[in-house]
């Protein structure tokens, strides 16, 4: 249907196009990478604001509100941020439609906070074939912080190994006969936190490990599960799982009557949406691991991070739930970049971001608790690594013990 | 279900045009052929990407078009055809080390065989029963994904990660670009092959079925072979829509094919016209673009921007892009009588 001549001129145009193209790329490399300029650092972003994770799109809101305050203050060495997050409705295929979007159309500087594990590994090459930094990613998947395989790929918050090897830890000092039950929720989260565990244990895991279930995040109710563990005679339970099956959990094991030594994982560790449900009288004594300062708690009402914190939300997000984790996670991601950028002066190049943000030392985000810093370098893409154990009494977490870190990079 | 409606009032007018109706003009479709071939000369690669997406997002309503619009049956579960035929043709990438183009037709055949398979328990069901049906099918699919005996393949709830492949024979060509060309081809060749799968004998017998499966049968129609036909060419034209996409975004993981992906493609045929053929493309650019759009007008309320742009379709062109094609039809033939 195409004469030659016709083919002829797609080919040649093509190849103009593609000549262009790579001329473009060697032109820019000055002291600005696409998506900056002297007045502007533009930003992307993946929330799903829609879809069965829609609960996490607060995340987007705060940070949205974060740099909205910061550009009000003067902006970041005088450029504002431009924040541009799109929906991707926790649909993989439509965070990669998505993150080109940002990265060709909108030309952004970078990616910030994608959120979820599963929309993360769909962009993850994408981004690293385009040398675009993929800061920060919303999940705890340990498979973001491989700094030899995606250079361009960093977490945020503790691994999920991390948490499991500080339960271990914890574990093998407190009560080294334990005779130990694991429910955990049958996706990356619940497996990478058990993988910390069981490596965390080391050689013990085989003998002290009684019982394993799982469960789908489908299911109604984890209840039936629950009788099956405790029936294995187990002294010492872990719940890896996410808020909704936490509750669930904590309520069951009440029950039966059930006394282990309880665990639960820090996604599910929340007062408003879990303890209190729950019933703060089945949930006395309840174990988990923190990093962040919880917004609910009063404890930290006169502390300086959460003034701060607080006097943010009345200005910017009046109408945030402070009793959400998420946010409390936006504002300390968003505090994190900020400082990278900081850091990064007027050399806003893809390369230097991500090196900015490869040399963070001791740097301390408003929320996060006393003695949690985040720090980095060109071997290490895991942000926070340490936690605090943390005991349930009365209606609030009291921590105890020191900080201690389950480091997985290196 | 304005499609229900559609496959029952409509009836009477395909009838009178039962082939025209289902096509385009010769000179419509070179214009479009035309347009499909030259825009990417000019474009960014984002657009083309997109494209990409239309194309074989337009395969998949395509297949949906033939079961239903064709043979008048139901189908809730293209989403699980879509994702056998994407996870096919990654693992054979990925574990195999397939060439790409080879997994397709293998992506096809499987999804051919499978769907033929369901379309045996499905002849007994009819209209929203059989909808239930593969609703189930579709539901059931993304947890069999996650199922631990096949996660050595499928990479459990991690996915798989698809390396992207470069343009052959080193022509000057971006991977987007290829990509594009390549689908393309691949869509053409199974448009041409529907038209005429529905202009020839079999098409006949699919539509006699859609029509009065009781008199199809009187008039010697083998009724339970079409019909699980039909479900095996649709299954496997879906198949190889799921292989293309897998290639395209470079990934597949269990929570791409959810249920979602199934109604948006229901979606796409309905604002496409149902049993037209074109339609599928314009179905397919519908549930790709307005998403956006309503994104773009506001972030909080997308789903209801876009509740209400769908609402709007269908209250304003019922029978979808079809309406509006024979509308301007209508028009240019006012115009040169003038």
């Amino acid at each position: 249907m195409l004469s030659k001549q016709k083919l002829r001129i797609a080919a040649f145009s093509t190849a103009v196009i593609a000549f262009t193209a790579m001329s473009g790329s060697a032109f820019a490399q000055k002291k600005y990478d696409t998506g900056a300029t002297d007045t502007e650092i533009k930003i992307g972003n993946i929330m799903p604001y829609s879809g069965p994770a829609s609960a996490y799109g607060v995340i987007g809101k705060i940070e949205d509100a974060y740099f909205k305050m910061i550009n009000e203050q003067g902006g970041v060495n005088g450029r504002k941020i431009n924040f541009v997050s799109y929906d991707d409705g926790y649909s993989p295929p439509k965070a990669v439609e998505q993150a080109r979007k940002l990265v060709e159309s909108d030309e952004v500087l970078f990616l910030f906070g994608p959120l979820g594990t599963p929309s993360n590994s769909a962009i993850q090459k994408y981004l690293n074939s385009k040398k675009v930094p993929q800061l920060f990613v919303a999940t705890g998947a340990t498979k973001f912080g491989e700094h030899k395989d995606f250079p361009w790929t960093m977490g945020w918050q503790p691994a999920y190994q991390s948490e499991g090897k500080i339960y271990a830890k914890y574990l093998l000092k407190e009560k080294p006969d334990a005779k130990i039950a694991i429910m955990y929720q049958n996706d990356d989260f619940g497996k990478d936190l058990l993988k910390g565990l069981k490596d965390g244990l080391g050689a013990k895991a085989s003998s002290m490990i009684v019982a394993e279930d799982s469960y789908e995040v489908s299911e109604p109710t984890i209840d039936s599960h629950i009788v099956k563990l405790k029936a294995s005679g187990a002294d010492v339970y872990f719940s890896i799982t996410t808020p909704k099956f936490a509750a669930q959990s904590i309520k069951k094991v009440a029950e039966l009557g059930w006394k282990p030594m309880y665990f639960q994982s820090n996604v599910g560790a929340s007062v408003g949406s879990v303890l209190q449900p729950a019933g703060f009288e089945n949930s006395q004594g309840i174990l988990s691991a923190n990093y962040a300062k919880d917004g609910s708690d009063p404890q930290w009402d006169n502390d300086e991070g959460m003034k701060k914190f607080y006097a943010f939300l009345a200005k910017y997000a009046p109408e945030a739930n402070k009793i959400d984790g998420s946010v409390v996670y936006g504002y300390g991601q968003a505090q994190t970049v900020v400082q990278v950028l900081k850091q990064a002066g007027d050399n806003l190049t893809r390369e230097n971001i991500m090196k900015q943000a490869a040399s963070l030392k001791d740097f301390v985000p408003d929320t996060l608790l006393p003695g949690v810093k985040i720090s980095t370098s060109a071997t290490d893409f895991y942000p926070i690594e340490q936690l605090q154990m943390q005991r349930f009494q009365g209606q609030k977490w009291d921590l105890f013990g020191p900080i201690i870190s389950g480091e997985v990079g290196g | 279900m304005s499609a229900v409606e559609d496959v029952v009032t409509e009836a009477p007018a395909v009838e009178a045009v039962p082939k025209r109706s289902m096509t385009l003009g010769y000179g419509t479709s070179l214009v479009v052929l035309a347009a499909l071939i030259l825009t990417p000369l000019f474009v960014k690669n984002f657009i083309i990407f997109q494209m990409t997406q239309i194309l074989y997002f337009g395969l998949a309503v395509l297949a949906l078009n033939i079961l239903t619009g064709g043979s008048g049956q139901f189908s809730l579960g293209q989403s699980a055809f879509y994702a056998v035929g994407a996870y096919t043709s990654a693992i054979l990438m990925e574990h195999v080390g397939m060439n790409y183009a080879l997994t397709l037709p293998v992506a096809g055949a499987i999804c051919f065989g499978f769907g033929f398979l369901f379309g045996q328990p499905a002849l007994r069901l009819s209209g929203v029963y059989l909808a239930l049906a593969t609703f189930a099918l579709a539901v059931a699919m993304p947890q069999l994904l996650k199922l631990g005996y096949f996660e050595h393949w499928t990479g459990g709830v991690q996915g798989l990660v698809v390396t992207k492949p470069d343009a052959p024979f080193g022509l000057p060509m971006s991977q987007d670009m290829w990509l594009y060309y390549f689908t393309l081809a691949i869509t053409i060749a199974i448009y041409i092959f529907s038209v005429n799968l529905l202009k020839s004998r079999s098409g006949r017998a699919f539509m006699a079925i859609r029509d009065n499966e009781i008199a199809a049968s009187a008039m010697g129609v083998d009724v339970a072979l079409y019909k699980t036909l039909a479900f095996g060419v649709s299954a496997g034209i879906t198949g190889v829509a799921g292989g293309l996409g897998a290639i395209a975004v470079q990934f597949v993981a269990p929570d791409s094919f959810t249920i979602t992906l199934a109604i948006q493609l229901f979606l796409g045929m309905v604002v496409g016209g149902v049993g037209w053929l074109p339609g599928s493309i314009v179905g397919a650019a519908f549930i790709i673009f307005v998403p956006n759009i309503a994104e773009g007008i506001s972030k909080g309320l997308s789903g209801a921007v876009f509740g209400v742009l769908l609402f709007l379709v269908i209250f304003l062109v019922p029978h979808g892009a079809r309406q509006v094609a024979i509308v301007a039809q209508q028009l240019i033939g006012k115009l040169k009588k003038t």
